[in-house]
């Protein structure tokens, strides 16, 4: 459970920086900012309370036009970052953003790993299917005809479920949304932040530069049929056949988050205790 | 595919008031959405409409404070407005927006909105068992027409752009 | 022969032999009674069984390397020991005890003209209920040591404390056993009698000393990823940070590790990592990183031989270039190389003061040669660098975390902060840390971060400089106490020879060391690499006044204190 620290009603305007965004106009993102500034006023968060931690692509742009405490680090890497400075700083609200491509591809292995750890933070990938920043190229979520100048033809290689993998590696709480639907994401993303443990949304947010085909999804989502379940096997046969569409939460793990053990009673400054090991 | 079952539920005079506010605050923060946009990408022309539209509904959203007298218009619409699938009426959807869309196309993005908005407010007027709320969205579905026609009139002025419209000669930039 | 300063003992021994068990007790008995010394290890790549070595160099004075021959080696067995023979270098002076039973002793024994003796080990341990060779050859080195029996148990009856009475006799009867076996054998060496001491000594080795120099320094996380020599950094810290209400977290990879640091740094935390040269490869983006948004962390590089996978046991000076030229763009940082296993402490910890001071990422090679040491040495003194970073609060307007100022080092929020939210990041930014990509942004922030480091006094610590003389050995890391033992044999000769070893490597601080070399008409660089990666780098940011000569040799023998005043005589 994050520790919520609260103020008299924040406005989601609170949380956004006069910085504007350098996405293109039709982007799915501007919607999902939205979510993020509607979901910690709903929170009522203090602002200086909340790190937002992101890698390098068009989502991971967002930490500097919120007006958290931000960190938009090397490619890849965002969960790893997040990682220490949770573990360290467990009284922030860390929400980590990254893309398909930032977060599957190179990001892949911490994907796991941080899923596994089940510190307590919340992942939002921003999934447009696509490389947006770099001009176009598949990430591990394009479809495998989709055709781009670096893949002429499709790469013919069939793209993962993260839903699954996120399921299989241990996440605690996992989620499908559509940035098209601001407010319905935004408490997901409460309760994402809320539930103790590694809880990851997926947010389909449409490219609308590259995938201008992405423009249907609005006609293609729907909400699952089905509550969120806290069986993982249910939840494994549930995501094993979703097609990639269904929105809501749709696991809810009891795994207790992740603790770093830290001797009862510590002290920060007297090392006499250490320098014992070494004492003739 | 809008089902209406995400909406919030209007049981009492203040209900109205703070969803007919939320609804215009939300179009507010979405046409300034818009106009930043157009600042950034260079559409200085949209820049002013997106304003000018964010004005006239955060106006009508002040309206809406003085309606409601003494009692907390804001607090309540943080307790109660939140819209679900189908949206709050007014907003209009960032994702049809364009950095080279025209002002008919903002006009039409923003028609859509009002006549969202009025559509809404019958409903309102059709359903509601509340005499007073049956008036005051009575008024509100007024008002709304009152903007459909607005922006129709605005829409003469501004005819439908080319096919070419979205033409670039420049190729997307990478820039990371 | 008189009482010598220093004696020096090697024990061979393979599969389950415990030679390097029989080493460091033979280290720890001589350290309780008072002596100095140094014992490195040297194995064959089995995991367990294989071939061993223990070194041990005992001395009434600090030891910082070890001899160019030793004075006494015990072959418990010599199977497979040519794998590592070149490290074991025997003398006409030496005693070499060898067990019948245990193979041919190395082809270098008898061409040094060592004078071997044969005891059979192995058969008077088995004449011992559950006796073992090791505790024999223990009882052997003490008695021609001139160690008691009783020194000797001490510390090996703290081992098997737990394994009960009977192990307990069993190891003192073979020890016993052993020194019996022992007498009568003329061995000259004496070790002379330890300087009485009131001050207090610790026994460990470079890597248990990185872990406490962190510490000191401020260090209240670590990120782990095993690889050797380095992991005994990160596993002395696991419980150790524990116990002070620090954290240790296991990484998934290097990649993790770095990131997980700067995420520890911007969150406030003082952060390290330990590698050697492969895992730094893979942290280099993110040191990039943590130069560009001024994030403070130490990583610590145990060097090991390279190129590649490379020599993982072995130790070597080659990660030089990269921990210096390895970022890409222009991102100065600092690197610091301790001396010694004791250094290891002080330099870690200084380390870690300064990335705090300098908001920078601060590289410290060490190498598998003083990391994987042990040593008794004085117990380091408590210093005062504890890391103090300058942290923004109370600001009033726009908060800058990148505000250009007189020193370059601008005050940063720690999250958490209320009105100096910013967003880090490794794009070149402005003041504001807003991303730009304008030429006087750029400009100014490549200044600042140049500045804070180039504009900060150093002090003394920058290297040691010792020794008058118009040659100077330049050298770092562990080949300084070589250097050092090279330089005391030529004042002997009345010949005077200065030794100036850096302990920063970066930035560079080209006035001391003009300062250092003031009179100097020759100058002698040490380095243990293959392309003399230390002379090029002084080459290249020094003015090297006089002629210079280079003695490079790559691992994985460590060069010695002859070879290195063999050098020096050549050059008189």
């Amino acid at each position: 459970m994050s520790s919520v620290s609260t103020r008299p009603a924040c406005k989601p305007a609170d949380y956004k920086s006069d910085l504007k965004p350098i996405w293109c106009p039709g982007c799915g993102d501007s919607h999902v900012l939205m979510s993020f500034t509607r979901a910690f006023a709903q929170l009522g968060l203090a602002p200086e309370k909340v790190a937002v931690i992101s890698g390098i692509g068009c989502s991971s742009r967002i930490p500097a036009y919120t007006n958290c405490y931000g960190f938009h680090g090397v490619h890849g890497r965002s969960l790893a970052l997040a990682a220490g400075l949770k573990v360290t700083r467990p009284d922030l609200t860390v929400v980590v953003a990254s893309g398909d491509g930032d977060g599957y591809s190179i990001g892949g292995n911490h994907f796991l790993h941080a899923c596994r750890r089940n510190i307590d933070m919340t992942y939002v990938v921003m999934d447009n299917r696509i490389y947006g920043m770099t001009k176009g190229q598949p990430s591990p979520t394009t479809e495998p005809e989709f055709d781009t100048a670096l893949t002429p033809g499709g790469t013919g290689v069939a793209p993962f479920h993260p839903l699954v993998v996120a399921l299989a590696s241990g996440a605690n709480f996992i989620a499908r949304c559509f940035s098209g639907e601001p407010n319905e994401t935004a408490d997901v993303l409460a309760e994402a932040i809320k539930h103790p443990g590694f809880s990851f949304i997926e947010i389909l947010s449409p490219c609308v530069t590259f995938r201008p085909d992405e423009k249907e999804w609005k006609d293609q989502v729907r909400p699952a049929a089905v509550p969120a379940t806290n069986d993982q096997g249910k939840a494994a046969r549930r995501l094993m056949t979703d097609d990639g569409f269904n929105l809501g939460i749709l696991y809810r793990g009891d795994r207790v988050p992740f603790q770093a053990a830290v001797a009862a009673g510590a002290s920060d400054t007297d090392l006499s205790e250490l320098e014992k090991d070494f004492e003739l | 595919m809008s089902k209406t079952s995400g909406n919030p539920k209007v049981s009492s005079l203040n209900d109205l008031l703070a969803v007919a506010y939320q609804i215009e605050i939300d179009a507010v923060e979405r046409y300034n959405v818009l106009a930043d946009q157009m600042e950034t990408h260079n559409n200085p022309e949209l820049v002013k409409i997106f304003r000018d539209l964010a004005r006239a509904e955060g106006i009508h959203g002040e309206e809406i404070r003085r309606l409601a007298g003494d009692f907390d218009v804001v607090n309540h619409t943080h307790q109660i407005a939140k819209f679900g699938r189908m949206e709050s009426p007014e907003e209009a959807e960032l994702d049809s927006a364009h950095y080279l869309m025209t002002p008919w196309h903002a006009l039409r993005l923003s028609l859509a909105g009002e006549k969202r908005a009025l559509a809404y407010f019958t409903f309102i007027v059709e359903t509601a068992t509340d005499p007073k709320v049956k008036m005051m969205a009575a008024e509100f579905v007024e008002e709304e027409a009152e903007h459909v026609n607005l922006v129709n009139r605005l829409l003469l002025r501004y005819p439908p752009p080319g096919d070419s419209w979205a033409e670039d000669l420049d190729p997307p930039v990478s820039q990371e | 022969m008189g009482a010598s300063p220093s004696i020096s003992i090697a024990i061979v021994g393979s599969g389950g032999a415990g030679a390097l068990t029989t080493v460091n007790s033979l280290l720890e008995a001589a350290s309780a009674a008072g002596w100095h010394g140094l014992f490195t290890r040297t194995m064959g790549p089995q995991i367990r069984g294989g071939e061993a070595a223990g070194l041990l160099r005992l001395a009434v004075h600090p030891v910082e390397c070890l001899p160019d021959q030793f004075d006494l080696i015990i072959g418990i067995d010599w199977l497979n020991a040519h794998r590592f023979g070149g490290e074991i270098k025997a003398g006409p002076q030496t005693l070499v005890v060898s067990d019948p039973r245990g193979g041919e002793p190395l082809p270098m024994v008898a061409q040094s003209g060592a004078r071997v003796v044969e005891i059979p080990m192995k058969e008077i341990a088995k004449s011992i209920k559950d006796g073992r060779p090791n505790m024999i050859a223990l009882g052997i080195a003490s008695r021609l040591l001139g160690l008691s029996i009783e020194q000797v148990f001490v510390p090996i009856a703290k081992r098997l404390a737990e394994k009960g009475a009977e192990a307990i006799k069993a190891s003192r009867d073979g020890i016993k056993a052993g020194f019996d076996a022992a007498a009568g054998i003329d061995f000259d060496a004496q070790l002379a009698a330890p300087n009485p001491s009131d001050t207090r000594r610790w026994l460990l080795s470079g890597n248990e000393a990185t872990a406490l120099g962190a510490i000191r320094g401020g260090v209240r996380f670590a990120a782990a990823y095993p690889i050797t020599p380095a992991t005994e950094i990160l596993e002395w810290l696991a419980p150790s940070l524990a116990k002070i209400g620090g954290v240790l977290l296991q990484a998934e990879d290097e990649l993790a590790a770095i990131n997980m640091i700067i995420g520890s740094s911007y969150g406030g935390t003082p952060a390290l990592t330990a590698t050697s040269g492969p895992g730094l490869s893979l942290m280099i983006e993110a040191l990039g990183l943590a130069t560009a948004a001024e994030i403070p962390v130490v990583v610590v590089d145990v060097m090991r031989g390279g190129p590649s996978t490379g020599i993982p046991t072995k130790s070597e000076q080659t990660d030089l270039n990269i921990a210096i030229y390895g970022l890409h763009g222009e991102a100065p940082h600092l690197v610091l190389a301790p001396q010694s296993v004791g250094d290891c402490l002080f330099t870690t910890q200084w380390a870690t003061y300064l990335a705090e001071t300098l908001q920078a990422p601060t590289i410290v090679l060490s190498d598998q040669f003083m990391g994987q040491s042990r040593a008794a040495i004085e117990r380091p003194a408590d210093v005062a660098f504890i890391g103090a970073r300058t942290v923004a609060s109370n600001i009033s307007g726009t908060y800058k975390r990148y505000a250009l100022g007189s020193n370059g080092v601008s005050p940063m929020a720690i999250p958490g902060t209320p009105g100096c939210q910013y967003t880090a990041d490794g794009l070149t930014h402005a003041e504001t840390g807003t991303p730009t990509s304008g030429a006087a942004d750029h400009l100014a922030q490549l200044d600042k971060r140049r500045d804070k480091l180039d504009h900060f006094n150093f002090g003394d610590h920058w290297a040691s400089v010792e020794g008058t003389g118009d040659l100077a050995l330049i050298t770092w890391g562990s080949l300084t106490g070589a250097a050092r033992e090279a330089a005391g044999r030529a004042a002997a000769d009345g010949f005077d020879v200065r030794v100036i070893a850096p302990r920063l490597l970066a930035p560079v601080q080209p006035e001391r060391l003009a300062a250092a070399l003031e009179g100097v008409k020759r100058i002698l660089v040490v380095e243990q690499t293959h392309s003399g990666q230390f002379h090029r780098y002084l080459r290249a940011h020094y003015d090297l006044p006089a002629p210079v000569r280079v003695f490079n040799r790559p691992g994985p023998l460590p060069i010695t204190a002859g070879e290195i005043h063999r050098a020096i005589t050549d050059w008189r």
